[in-house]
């Protein structure tokens, strides 16, 4: 013989509190799911970088090469060059090159500061990037003028995010 | 961080130097370079550990420096130019999150 049903069960479900009260448990996982994507997408443009590190003077495109490869397979460890031709004395020297990315977390990449001592305006390094995008690098010389060299990449393993 | 673990670097082209001309000095240094972002296999964020500066100084004049930031890949690896005009002392320098420091010197015989 069957037992009698339990009488809970028979009983109606207050349905309506319950389904509120998943939708606001999943409303709740998804904004904490989401917070990371929006904190990136609130990082700055590229072009916002570039004008704030000009600091109001002209970029002008050219004599600064950025030397990268155009298709990335392994976004985790990518060899830079960049190159100026420059003399390097103490008069006419190149005082920094910044290279910004476009679509990475942060939008710093790395920035090189060169004295005249060091006889030749280049420097390599190895960099993340997240995903295809674009890349600049910007160069400031003594003198005040300033460069750029921009570089569009297809990266087909993904870094930074990723383990 | 008094304990920390001595870091491991490479150090190549210091030999190679000749007077007067431009040489290139190429730097690893062993290091994970946790950008803040990573997950752990339990789904835990790693904390953020990077090295923020290098610098190269030769005889206590800056030559090169650069301000790496997550963007760079772990074990960070640095190639630029040094003009020596005569013998000296080139000095390596690190520095990082977590009170991070490194430095290395290197005597320099340029041919």
């Amino acid at each position: 013989m069957m037992p009698p049903r339990p009488a809970t069960i028979a009983k109606p479900q207050p349905r309506a509190s319950r389904r509120r009260l998943l939708g606001a448990a999943g409303a709740g996982w998804l904004l904490l799911r989401c917070q990371p994507a929006l904190a990136i997408s609130a990082t700055d443009t590229l072009d916002v970088v570039k004008r704030r590190w000009a600091a109001g003077r002209a970029i002008t495109e050219g004599r600064v090469t950025l030397d990268i490869a155009p298709l990335v397979e392994n976004g985790n460890a990518v060899p830079i060059r960049v190159t100026f031709d420059s003399p390097m004395t103490a008069a006419d020297h190149v005082q920094e090159i910044i290279v910004f990315n476009e679509r990475n977390p942060q939008r710093d990449v790395v920035r090189f500061v060169f004295g005249p001592a060091c006889g030749r305006a280049q420097a390599d390094a190895r960099i993340r990037l997240a995903t295809s995008q674009q890349l600049v690098a910007l160069a400031r010389l003594s003198d005040g003028s300033q460069w750029s060299h921009h570089v569009d990449v297809i990266v087909t393993l993904a870094a930074c995010v990723e383990s | 961080m008094a304990d920390a673990p001595k870091a491991r670097t490479l150090i190549h082209g210091t030999d190679a130097l000749r007077r007067g001309v431009p040489g290139e000095i190429r730097v690893t240094l062993g290091h994970p370079m946790e950008n803040g972002l990573r997950p752990d296999g339990l789904g835990n964020v790693v904390a953020r550990a990077l090295v923020t500066r290098f610098e190269c100084q030769l005889d206590g004049v800056l030559v090169f420096a650069a301000d790496l930031y997550p963007a760079i890949s772990a074990n960070p690896y640095l190639a630029f130019w040094v003009r020596a005009n005569g013998p000296g002392t080139l000095s390596f320098e690190w520095l990082g999150d977590w009170g991070f420091q490194h430095r290395e010197t290197r005597a320099i015989q340029p041919a």
